[in-house]
């Protein structure tokens, strides 16, 4: 009786410990999100006072250090969209394809050999995609595009596709693997054939999944750095057009940071301004991936 | 009768060629198991199983858990194709051609062979497009013909009622019980040859359960049906024939009242009186 009463009461002291440092461990991660956002707000509240947010959001120049400062976000918007999306445009095929190779075709020594080689692609730094790019893949590119610029949209976007793989390949993958056999052992009982099981049964059941990891190979495209400051140059350029050079809202920021600006000039508060752009950004993308995966929720 | 112009009309059609079976057995059965063994990698699930399937009655297949009985309805549609290391020895021929099945394409053999399984699989998809999947690539293309054949495969397993005004919904709004009715629509929509049941009442509550054992009643003159249960009730209220299988092997085959009234093995008589283990 009284071992079983000190067992409870035991049991209840762990549980309340337990259950205390799992608040602590999600509130910090909100409070560090906070943390970032006020940040933004409060560094970037001096820039806004004196540039209009109309200006800001509709002018298609961005030159912050010049005599002239003209402070037109969406130049930098342009390149980090056109970026982000060339990447999406080769990572969406690519990491399906390898997905639903490795989920459904694939034997499993093949899996158990390419998986791992395939998140290997993630700890290659980022510098090395950048110089690659820059050395290697924009050379070999400018023999079949004429009019490609040394520093240009197309070559890092590419690049960038393939480095967001492990996101989106390999995250999908992991999707469609937890969809239930049962599934598709149905799909297979109606006499499906492997192909129709992997597009009709397996992708759908496993949509929720593979959203979250192209949303979330989107956020890093849009926030990747290294590899467009490198390869895609640092002159804002307001221009959707892959084969020019133009400076991404993340190359600006780094560029700004590692020149010493004065703290209170509106250039050094501009990389904060710029920074929540950013950040409402990838926001964005992530609300949109909560909707769809709201919208297509699987229950097995 | 139409049992005899069925079969007339498909031997002539389809295998001129083949050797004829005796007259009566092509009349009467719909599949037969010749000395089927069956292994997953090393071990033996199966061992030499012979069993008549008969023509548009229901075959129910009983015995202790572990006894085979899923891996024996499961060789009917090759599903053990699927996963390396199995492998069959022996034959199922299907009625009428006497083709054996464990020789054909396992795609096309499916295309031929229904099955439901033990825990509702419905397609995240809606109720429609979850019983039209099995006429879809079957080459139903036809709007009217398609859905004149869902509003008949959803009436064969008793769902069309609770149904008919939601067909565009997703199908994991149905209950439980709606689920597997669903999925048994889904097999029955392509007419298949032979529809397998693999405890499809098991995860079911018992009227849920009633459903199910009545529709397969209404649609046991239409089809063939192999069931797998552990409840002998259920065997003995809605099959024709029972086999009782014990550790991999076919202990005693019967019609259902004779099998379980008057059981010539002891194993059969201790499973049956719930002597067993
Ligand atoms: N994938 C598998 N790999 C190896 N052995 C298996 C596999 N599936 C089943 N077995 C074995 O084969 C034998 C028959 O299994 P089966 O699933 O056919 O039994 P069952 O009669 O359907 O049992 P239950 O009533 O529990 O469903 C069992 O001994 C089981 O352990
Ligand atoms: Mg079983």
């Amino acid at each position: 009786m009284r071992a079983s009463e000190s067992f409870l009461r035991r049991r209840a002291l762990w549980g309340s410990f337990a259950g205390g440092c799992l608040l602590i461990a999600a509130a910090s991660s909100v409070f560090v999100t906070l943390g970032i956002v006020y940040v933004l707000v409060t560094e970037s509240m001096g820039f806004f006072a004196q540039i209009a947010l109309l200006d800001f959001l509709t002018d298609t120049q961005w030159t912050p250090v010049f005599e002239n400062a003209h402070f037109g976000v969406m130049t930098l918007v342009s390149a980090t969209v056109t970026v982000a999306g060339i990447a999406l445009a080769v990572s969406i095929p690519a990491g399906l394809a390898l997905a639903i190779y490795l989920s459904e075709y694939a034997r499993r020594e093949v899996r158990e050999t390419v998986k791992p080689c395939l998140e290997l692609l993630e700890g290659v730094p980022t510098v090395v995609y950048g110089y690659f790019t820059l050395l290697f893949f924009t050379p070999l590119l400018q023999t079949f595009i004429p009019g490609l610029e040394g520093f240009n949209m197309l070559g890092p976007g590419m690049v960038m596709g393939i480095m967001i793989l492990p996101y989106t390949a390999s995250v999908s993958e992991d999707a469609m693997r937890a969809v239930p056999s049962g599934l598709r052992e149905a799909g297979y009982a109606l006499g499906y054939s492997r192909f129709r099981v992997a597009m009709r049964v397996v992708v759908p059941a496993a949509f929720s999944g593979i959203t979250a990891a192209f949303i979330l190979g989107m956020s890093r495209a849009v926030g990747e750095t290294m590899v467009v400051a490198i390869a895609a140059g640092q002159n804002p350029n307001f221009s959707f057009n892959p084969t020019e050079g133009a400076a991404t809202i993340t190359a600006y920021i780094v560029q700004m940071a590692m020149g010493d600006l004065p703290h209170d000039s509106i250039a050094y508060q501009s990389v904060f301004a710029a920074g929540i752009v950013l950040f409402v950004i990838t926001l964005t993308f992530n609300l949109i991936g909560f909707f769809l995966r709201r919208r297509f929720k699987e229950v097995y | 009768m139409t049992q005899k112009s069925f079969h007339d009309q498909h031997v002539t059609q389809l295998s001129p060629k083949t050797e004829p079976t005796p007259n009566t057995q092509r009349e009467s059965l719909a599949a037969e198991v010749r000395k089927l063994s069956f292994w997953y990698g090393e071990t033996q699930a199966l061992k030499e199983i012979t069993l008549s399937i008969a023509y548009r009655k229901v075959t129910a297949l009983i015995g202790p858990s572990g006894c085979g009985k899923s891996t024996l309805l499961r060789s009917f549609n090759r599903m053990h194709d699927l996963y390396a290391g199995n492998r069959y020895s022996g034959e199922i021929c299907l009625f009428p051609e006497n083709h054996n099945l464990i020789d054909l394409d396992p795609f096309m053999v499916r295309l031929r062979i229904g099955m439901v399984f033990q825990k509702p699989n419905p397609f995240p998809k809606s109720i429609f497009e979850n019983v039209a999947a099995g006429l879809r690539i079957q080459g139903v293309q036809n709007k009217k013909l398609l859905s004149d054949r869902v509003e008949q495969a959803l009436r064969d397993a008793a769902l069309w009622e609770e149904v008919k005004d939601r067909l565009s919904q997703s199908a994991y709004g149905l209950s439980g019980g709606q689920q597997q009715r669903l999925c048994i629509a889904r097999a029955l929509a392509p007419q298949p040859e032979i529809l397998l049941l693999d405890e499809p009442t098991s995860a079911l509550d018992p009227i849920a359960t009633a459903k199910v054992e009545d529709l397969i009643t209404e649609i046991r003159h239409r089809f063939t049906v192999i069931i797998v249960t552990h409840n002998m009730q259920q065997a003995a209220r809605i099959s024709d024939f029972t086999a009782y299988m014990h550790l991999g092997k076919l202990i005693e085959f019967a019609p259902t009242g004779e099998l379980f009234t008057t059981p010539q093995e002891t194993l059969t008589r201790d499973y049956i009186t719930g002597r067993f283990g």
